[in-house]
């Protein structure tokens, strides 16, 4: 059994320890806000916090995940989060959307060590993480507008 | 079971108990009767609830275009609805009230959404209103002429009734539906031409909006195939016996070309899919590399082809001109690459197929479905999720992944007494190597100018797959041997260009394909706009002036290049670079489904030959802009999506073996490389056309051309290598 926090919460499994915490998010705890896009940490589509760090839940074991805090996007409840939601809806961020969850994961993580990010932070931050629907533009404009809403 | 109902399932229940309901074919009164009596359903497309929420049903997916948020606008335009009591609801597979007007079947492509929309769902939302408002006039006692509808409310002038939409269903389901309901003048709409939030924001920067992939059914199985290493290969034999002692895997089925194996989970599967072996017969599989495949491609483009258009004579005028070139250019097999990998979720029970993706050829899919399991089409329901991208990609003429599903549930049904719930979930590396590709293509212009420099000759020859011959619905727009997709752009050049002469010749290397993001405009915009860049060197002229002068009987593509040329400033020198940097700007235009784009890149070339796009400066006229904003995201994105493949799009093939698989070897473009655009829309009381596709093939003509104009060195070769750039 392999125990750790889920959105402030105590959660328990009982998977193998290799198996990626995508899955046991997503098949085990029914959390599908997570997404699956490409299963090699090339994507970002599977952004999570792990002890308020992002990470690829697609290839981290789970068993690394024991005893730390995990945050998925339906636990998203820090003041960073809101903000970058609510700029996310009111810039309407998303197209086909199925990459957003990583990319709201990402940017709160980012403001959450950094109030006020330049460009050059957010693609750091954000590099790792594609979207196909090229909403690139207006996730920096939703970042640096989250961090106006944030000062 | 996710503790909160499915969206899926909890559509069925809504549905059952629908109240008013308007649409092009109304609902037998008998259904009205046994319906909740005080719900209004007028059509097909609207539904109003007791409780005043006004459901719109899409017969369009949403896959990110905004198709959802532009039916509403539609409807709610004409309802004078309050746009915060709107949601939405994808309509079920039924030709009979769903079909694409433009398409004439019902599904999602072509860059038709709003365009063959935009009458028949204001016509809906007008119905609807007039019912509501024919229900306030009988309640009041009042006529129809002297009460207003706002913001969901019907109330008369005197301020002494007011009653919503909720409140008038009942009644208003009783009122005769008009033959023909009037429709609002361009000056009245409150909704049309401004920016509408979208309805999906919320959901979608939330994680809870619903895809495939996170479809969970009672006894649903998690389905990870083995797949073909090539094109045409065939399961010989397998052994499963490893993958079945994987815990999680519940059985291993073949279904057709490929081996599934179906777990309770993902993971399960996938881990049992590894292990399984296959021995594959690859007698009759393709061989071809892309290299081997272009150097056929230069042969045949070498003799002559089918002729697509031809104007004046230029077998005499070319050879006549003291100033003439010649070019050839390459186009890569392209991916789609979708965000969301191919899936599809489908149960099976005797006598019905249930199905829940993202089906974007809805009547497509649910006759090859029919047919391949022995049902009437009505017996095949499809529920449509939301889709996580397409780019055409899910609108798969052949139903691929959609059969593959069918296929697999069928295997498991027949050993588990006709019953199965099964959801096919592709892997990236799957999804990227199962083929469907934009075809390889590779075209020879040669052309010239007279003496004052203006082009007047313009011979050309596309050689490639033909997409239409893998949609047979479509057919009949075959001319003469000709896919009009392959030479789409070429062939309606709209450059005044007296001797011109395009001419196709279609290939069937065996390698599977279908639309990608704009067809035939992906690779004839960029020979084209090209060529004619290389023209204007040739003879001296300007790219833009050039362009005006002989675009003067095409006002359209005129008011985007005249629009293009003022935001992006071409008339005034570009900035310059740092020290050791060379900068330089493009322009091209190109007209694709009806609408008509024209884009300035301005790029900056290192001294090492790196390059990065600067700034992007774009103009549309889509005819009416419905919602702005939308058609600025989605010139935004499908340059960006132009701009993935432009830099580093290329799936090739080495003895019929695809060579990517995954992110890392089929790169797309990543945050830091996406420039500043600026979208501008040309004011137009047009009939609205489409936004999803006319963005994307017109940056890479565009770069190519900037980077020509920073570094004197003309890229012919689709990606734009940067490596191929040499040093300053």
């Amino acid at each position: 059994m392999i125990r750790f926090t889920l959105n402030d919460k105590p959660a328990q499994v009982d998977v193998p320890g290799d198996m990626p915490l995508l899955w046991v998010l997503r098949d085990e705890l029914d959390l599908t806000g997570t997404k699956f896009g490409c299963g090699k940490a090339l994507c970002g589509a599977c952004t999570v916090h792990l002890n308020d760090q992002p990470v690829r839940a697609c290839v981290l074991p789970v068993s690394m995940a024991a005893g730390a805090r995990v945050t998925t996007i339906e636990g998203l409840k820090t003041r960073a989060g809101k903000a970058v939601q609510a700029a996310w809806e009111k810039l309407d961020v998303a197209q086909c959307g199925y990459c957003q969850s990583g990319q709201v994961m990402a940017a709160t993580a980012l403001l959450s060590h950094n109030a006020k990010p330049t460009d050059a932070d957010i693609d750091a931050a954000m590099g790792g993480l594609i979207c196909r629907c090229g909403t690139y533009g207006r996730i920096r404009a939703a970042i640096h507008a989250a961090a106006r809403a944030l000062a | 079971m996710t503790n909160t109902p499915l969206q899926p399932e909890r559509r069925i229940f809504l549905k059952a108990g629908a109240g008013l309901t308007l649409g092009m074919y109304i609902a037998p009164l008998s259904a009205l009767a046994s319906a909740p009596a005080q719900d209004f359903a007028p059509n097909a497309f609207v539904r109003v609830d007791p409780d005043g929420t006004v459901t719109v049903i899409s017969k369009h997916i949403e896959l990110g275009q905004g198709a959802f948020t532009g039916m509403a606008t539609l409807i709610a335009e004409e309802m004078d609805a309050d746009w915060n009591r709107i949601r939405i609801e994808a309509a079920p597979a039924d030709r009979t009230r769903f079909t694409n007007l433009h398409l004439g079947s019902q599904g999602t492509g072509g860059s038709t959404s709003l365009a063959n929309a935009y009458l028949q769902m204001r016509q809906a939302g007008a119905t609807a209103r007039a019912m509501l408002v024919a229900a306030a006039a009988a309640k009041w006692g009042i006529p129809a002429t002297e009460l207003k509808v706002a913001k969901g409310e019907v109330s008369d002038a005197g301020g002494r009734h007011k009653a919503g939409f909720g409140e008038l269903a009942a009644l208003a389901a009783q009122q005769p539906v008009p033959a023909k309901a009037e429709l609002k003048r361009p000056e009245q709409f409150i909704f049309i031409g401004k920016k509408v939030p979208r309805k999906d924001s919320h959901a979608k920067s939330t994680g809870t909006a619903q895809y495939t992939q996170d479809v969970k059914l009672p006894g649903m199985l998690t389905a990870v195939v083995a797949r073909p290493p090539r094109f045409g290969a065939r399961v010989r034999s397998f052994d499963a016996d490893r993958a079945r002692g994987i815990k999680g895997v519940v059985g291993v089925v073949q279904a057709g070309d490929v081996v599934a194996v179906l777990g309770t989970g993902f993971w399960p599967a996938k881990q049992g899919r590894d292990l399984l072996q296959v021995e594959w017969d690859e007698s009759q599989a393709v061989r071809v590399s892309s290299d081997t495949l272009m150097n056929q491609y230069r042969d045949l483009a070498r003799a002559p082809g089918l002729k697509a258009r031809a104007d004046g004579d230029v077998d005499t005028a070319l050879p006549a001109l003291v100033r003439t070139v010649e070019a050839t250019y390459d186009f890569p097999y392209l991916a789609h690459a979708t965000m969301e990998p191919m899936n599809c979720v489908v149960r099976l029970s005797p006598g019905l197929c249930e199905t829940w993706y993202g089906a974007q050829g809805h009547t497509t899919d649910q006759d090859a479905l029919a047919a391949y399991l022995g049902l009437p089409p009505a017996q095949v329901r499809i529920n449509t999720l939301y889709a996580g991208g397409s780019f055409g990609r899910r609108g798969n003429p052949k139903s691929d992944y959609v059969l593959e599903a069918a296929a697999i549930a069928r295997a498991w049904a027949m050993q588990h007494e006709g019953q199965a719930t099964v959801k096919l979930v592709w892997t990236r590396e799957d999804d990227m190597q199962a083929g469907h590709y934009r075809p390889m293509y590779h075209h020879r212009l040669a052309g010239g100018v007279d003496a004052s420099g203006k082009p007047v000759a313009w011979k050309q020859h596309v050689v490639g797959q033909s997409v239409v011959s893998t949609m047979p619905q479509y057919a009949m727009f075959v001319k003469g041997g000709i896919d009009p997709t392959t030479v789409e752009g070429s062939a309606n050049l709209p450059y005044a260009i007296p001797h011109l002469r395009v001419e196709a010749t279609t290939t069937d290397p065996g390698i599977p394909i279908q639309p990608w993001r704009s067809v035939g405009a992906t690779h004839n915009a960029f020979a084209t706009e090209v060529f004619l860049d290389e023209l204007a060197v040739l003879g001296g002229q300007d790219p833009v002036s050039l362009r005006r002068e002989l675009l003067a009987q095409h006002p359209r593509h005129r008011g985007v290049l005249e629009l293009v040329a003022q935001q992006a400033g071409w008339e005034k020198p570009l900035a310059r670079g740092k020290p050791g940097e060379r900068r330089g700007r493009g322009i091209a235009v190109h007209e694709s489904f009806h609408s008509y784009v024209a884009q300035v890149a301005e790029v900056t070339v290192k001294a090492d030959g790196g390059f990065r796009v600067d700034r992007v400066v774009c103009a549309v006229d889509c005819g009416l802009a419905v919602n702005p904003d939308i058609v600025r995201a989605q010139m935004e994105g499908g340059i960006a999506y132009g701009l993935s493949a432009a830099l580093y799009g290329e799936v090739t093939l080495k003895d019929g073996r695809v060579e990517q698989d995954n992110f890392d070897n089929y790169r797309v473009l990543r945050m830091a490389e996406m420039p500043a655009i600026e979208v501008h829309i040309v004011p137009s009381a047009e009939a609205p056309s489409g936004v999803g596709e006319p963005g994307t093939p017109v940056i890479a003509p565009a770069l190519a051309n900037a980077l020509f104009a920073a570094t004197g060195q003309r890229l012919r070769t689709l990606p734009l290598r940067s490596a191929t750039l040499q040093p300053a």
